[in-house]
């Protein structure tokens, strides 16, 4: 693989771990902090598409809006659902044995799918990429890089940075991080936990969903999308240690490239390599690699 | 007052006991397996359109015998076929099955319907086995074999002059017939597929494939994908700027259903199909005069497929008088039957699987165009098929 | 025994024997497909409900089995039960101690995701390459039989799962009410402190882990026969998710419940995806399905099985409660 390639490869592989890792760091902080297994996590990805492909026609008939204005009403519409949905079904599972959480969001997964079936249909979508983010660069002289992608990458470190920086500097963000280590002691302090529960529900919902918008031009949108990347997330968080941002940081990472440079190099057993990966990381570190809170 | 009491009561008896000896035989049960839901659920509703469009032109009634239908939706899911087949054939004891789009369900329902006899006429899904090793008497197909439109277009790459190719596809056995397809047309055209790329199904992260094909600069590049997957793969490859310098070709498979999603990204590409947009022969014009006017939609290669297989089972009701358990007529008469095709007329092959013509179609604006045949009266070889 | 465990036992059987005289081919086929699923929900009961393991990734056994049976069979023109079932079973064995030697040095949540991560790596390596056939599937061309008797019609392939399934509840009978099978429930109920006490509860977990797979990998075995046609989806974790909901509806802990949850997530399934019900909105079914699984895993948490004693508490009181708790086991 020559140099220019190799490049390239690289590009896609954080690319797509970057994409990882909007929805595998919702999901980290909701099973870090709540302790909740949350199955329906990949449908909330899947939402987040669908939600673009239906309001940006919308978004630009109504006022002319572009991608940025799509983004920000859908993250707000996830947010309200998430919020309520937290309210409805999830405030119920926080007292439930793992096993009971598996099976009821799996329940949730399947009563997402249908509704979705219901309201938007089966077809497969395609939403088309702005104008301004359509261009490509030229990497070599047969290929081209679209934008688009870099932007993708752009926005999940925007994110990402946003993450990092609220949880570490923020009041907010010192609550969440003490509540993935020890629940009961922050209560006992005095912090009103079931707003706390409901705001990082809520944001771990819009994040997924972000990322399912973002994605949406480059993915498709299409029923069960939800599920590839829901297994895989399952793993980074395993991985990288429940309820620790950075360890999903860095796990989405590395299964974007063993990912990506696996289906080049060992086509045939790349699907398999992510979790032997996992076996091998969790026999060595059966908590994952970092603590919780981190 | 009592005569004419008398005389209607007589009327009423002999209409009715006339209406009893009308109806000569009771209704023939049409069970319908296909997807009604999930990614193929476009194709799935298709196939029943177009299928009912011909039942409802003969008027309702195939060689005599009413027509009634049972749905049920296989998901495209291989794992509940066998219990989807088994339930319209064991406990609604249908007499023919039609189905299905996706191959996987389609090689558990012909395994079925081998062994127990019943009638099953497949609509699209184009698995080598199934006019193979599974062929029947009892098994027809109105599509297509997975490799038939590879073939055409290996054939007219090789014409085009284009000496190396690569090849992108799923792993499962309809990408691979179809690799393997135009393997065969375009060797033999004495060009040389340089390598095979494939992903799992139903995978869409193409990136890394496509950047081993802008390293690997081959002259042409053939790829079968089909739904969502195909949408996808046609913007990226156009995305990354590969259409610019290698063309993209495939079967129509790839621009079928899915140009509105497309849009730029597939203008200009060739295909090869056993049916196109343009066609203008009067019985496609008719076709889709009438299928336009019943559904409101405009009809596709999936909706000619079912209007076929519901001519092909007339052909074999008519020359059995409606007797469906007849099944060597019936194998007999469908075997030697020139079906009129809206995609032009074809015939069927000893496998039971249509000879017929193939279409080199080209993507302007929102059609595949028809600007030539790729391959004259394509039969598929059926090997492992032990019929005559 | 106890008077109800016998009652349901002689029910259960004098109902399985009488079918296949007195229904139709349907609703044989209908019945063998559920006792399959009975013993695969059996294999996972002794897993999670007596020894509190729970295992995400049941179905890949199940599809090693189903596997081993078509592959093994492929090119034998005589296929022999005697031998072939006992190898689907072994493979299936080996796989669980793989799997089991590794994951059950972790635990908790970990511990589910990690059989959920094992069962995945299996489900890729039938549908990536070349050993598994691909993702459409491999036939099964000609079905074993017991060296002279054919096993391939709808009622001699009834006898046989049935005979299986008796079988299977026999030996797991004995289990649980063995020296082993109470340290089983030990186990669950308190590792500490059977640690404590001095057993080696690595050994007994990875044992049960090894015998739960291989009776999972027997009802692969049928399932292929049966149907004559297996693809990749066999190992899906949508399979595992199923027969551990099969499980908790029947009610964990009793070996009943599990036979009950199978037979009841069956008619669930026909239930809502029949036309004469529902109607249009029969091909939504997994929604009605879904909430199923909320409901009844929020309001009965110890499944159908749980619905009489529930009932009797609504109505008469909560005294034997705690006791129905504890001594309720085994069968």
């Amino acid at each position: 693989m020559d140099l220019s390639t190799f490049f390239i490869q690289t590009l896609n592989a954080v690319q797509y771990g970057l994409l990882l890792f909007l929805v595998a760091a919702g999901l980290t902080l909701i099973f870090g902090i709540m302790g909740v297994i949350n199955l329906a996590h990949g449908s909330f990805y899947m939402m987040g598409s669908y939600l673009a492909f239906a309001i940006s026609p919308v978004v630009s008939e109504s006022f002319g809006g572009g991608l940025i204005s799509t983004l920000i009403i859908g993250v707000l519409i996830a947010i309200v659902i998430g919020y309520i949905l937290e309210w409805l079904f999830y405030s119920y599972l926080y007292e439930r044995d793992h096993l009971q959480q598996v099976l009821m969001t799996y329940g949730l997964i399947l009563v997402i799918e249908e509704i979705r079936s219901i309201l938007v249909g089966d077809d497969v979508h395609g939403v088309p990429i702005p104008q301004w983010l359509s261009a490509s660069i030229q990497l070599s002289d047969v290929m081209t890089y679209p934008v688009y992608r870099l932007f993708i990458s752009g926005v999940c470190i925007l994110l990402a940075i946003a993450m990092f920086l609220i949880l570490s500097k923020t009041k907010l963000g010192m609550m969440i991080r003490a509540g993935s280590v020890n629940r009961e002691m922050i209560q006992s302090l005095g912090v009103n936990i079931k707003f706390l529960y409901r705001i990082v529900f809520a944001m771990g919902i819009a994040i997924a969903a972000l990322a399912g918008m973002v994605a949406a031009p480059v993915s498709s949108v299409y029923p069960g999308m939800g599920q590839g990347v829901l297994i895989i997330c399952f793993v980074i968080v395993v991985i990288g240690g429940i309820g620790s941002i950075k360890g999903a940081f860095i796990a989405s990472l590395l299964i974007g490239f063993i990912d990506t440079f696996g289906k080049v190099l060992l086509p045939e057993v790349a699907g398999v390599l992510v979790y032997i990966f996992m076996a091998m990381i969790l026999l060595w570190k059966p908590s994952g690699l970092f603590k919780a809170g981190s | 007052m009592k005569q004419i009491k008398l005389s209607l009561i007589a009327l009423t008896i002999s209409v009715a006991s006339g209406s009893v000896f009308a109806q000569s035989q009771p209704p023939l049960k049409v069970g319908m397996m296909l997807p009604y839901s999930g990614t193929f659920a476009a194709l799935g509703n298709a196939i029943d359109n177009g299928f009912q469009l011909y039942v409802k032109e003969q008027g309702g009634k195939l060689a005599g015998r009413e027509i009634t239908y049972i749905k049920v939706d296989d998901e495209s899911e291989p794992s509940k076929a066998t219990d989807n087949i088994n339930k319209l054939i064991k406990r609604d004891n249908v007499d023919v099955v039609i189905g299905t789009v996706h191959s996987g369900v389609a090689m558990a329902m012909a395994k079925v319907a081998k062994e127990s006899g019943t009638t099953l006429i497949i609509p699209n899904a184009g698995a080598d086995a199934i006019t193979g090793p599974m062929c029947a008497k009892n098994i027809f197909r109105s599509s297509f074999t997975n490799g038939q439109p590879g073939i055409a277009m290996g054939e007219v790459a090789a014409k085009k002059g284009y000496k190396t190719a690569m090849t992108v596809t799923w792993k499962y056995a309809a990408g691979e017939e179809s690799v393997k397809g135009f393997k065969e047309g375009f060797e033999k055209g004495g060009g040389k597929v340089t390598k095979e790329l494939t992903l799992p199904f139903p995978g869409v992260e193409f990136q890394a494939l496509l950047t081993e094909v802008a390293a690997a600069k081959p002259d042409v590049v053939y790829s079968f994908f089909a739904g969502g997957g195909a949408v996808k793969f046609v913007k990226d490859y156009a995305a990354a700027g590969l259409n610019k310098t290698i063309p993209l070709v495939g079967p129509g498979f790839l621009t079928d259903g899915t140009l509105e999603a497309q849009g730029e990204a597939a203008q200009g590409m060739l295909t090869a199909l056993h049916y196109g947009d343009n066609l203008n022969i009067k019985r496609d014009n008719d076709f889709r005069l009438a299928y336009a006017k019943q559904y409101k939609l405009q009809p596709d290669v999936y909706a000619v497929q079912g209007y076929d297989a519901a001519q092909m089972l007339a052909v074999g009701l008519n020359a059995t008088k409606g007797d469906i358990s007849k099944k060597d007529e019936f194998a007999k008469a469908v075997r030697v039957a020139k079906i009129d095709s809206p995609r032009g007329v074809f015939t069927i092959s000893r496998a039971h699987n249509p000879v017929q013509d193939f279409y080199l179609r080209q993507v302007v604006g929102k059609e595949n165009k028809i600007i030539g045949v790729a391959s004259k009266s394509l039969s598929d070889p059926a090997r492992g098929c032990n019929m005559q | 025994m106890k008077k109800s465990q016998i009652i349901f036992l002689t029910f259960l059987m004098l109902g399985l024997i009488a079918l296949p005289f007195l229904g139709s081919e349907y609703a044989i086929d209908w019945m063998t497909k559920t006792m399959i699923y009975g013993i695969f929900a059996l294999s996972l009961e002794l897993l999670v409900g007596t020894t509190g393991l729970v295992c995400f990734g049941q179905a890949a056994f199940f599809g090693i089995g189903a596997y081993a049976v078509v592959k093994l069979s492929a090119d034998i023109d005589n296929p022999q039960v005697m031998y072939l079932l006992p190898i689907s079973i072994l493979l299936a064995g080996v796989y669980a101690l793989f799997v089991g030697a590794l994951s059950l040095r972790t635990k908790g949540v970990y511990f589910i995701m990690v059989t959920l991560a094992f069962a995945q790596m299996a489900y890729y390596v039938i549908h990536d390459t070349p050993i598994g056939g691909g993702t459409d599937g491999i036939y099964l061309y000609n079905k074993p039989a017991f060296f002279n008797i054919p096993i391939s019609s709808s009622f001699e392939f009834y006898i046989f799962t049935l005979i299986c399934l008796l079988l299977v509840f026999g030996v797991l009978g004995l289990i649980t009410h063995s020296r082993f099978g109470r340290a089983l429930s030990g186990i669950r109920i308190n590792e500490l402190r059977m640690r404590a006490i001095g057993f080696e509860t690595y050994n007994y977990k990875l044992a049960a882990f090894v015998i739960s797979g291989m009776i999972a990998g027997l009802s692969g075995y049928l399932f292929a026969v049966k149907d004559g046609f297996v693809n990749p989806e066999l190992l899906s974790w949508h399979l595992s998710g199923a027969v551990l909901i099969m499980i908790i509806l029947g009610g964990l802990g009793h070996l009943r419940g599990a036979f009950i949850g199978a037979f009841a997530f069956a008619l669930l399934e026909e239930f809502f995806r029949s036309e004469v019900i529902f109607g249009a909105y029969s091909k939504y079914w997994h929604l009605g399905l879904g909430l199923t699984i909320i409901l009844c895993v929020a309001f009965l948490p110890r499944g159908l099985f749980g619905i009489p004693a529930l009932l009797q508490n609504k109505l008469i009181g909560s005294k034997k409660d705690s006791q129905v708790l504890q001594n309720e086991e085994g069968l």
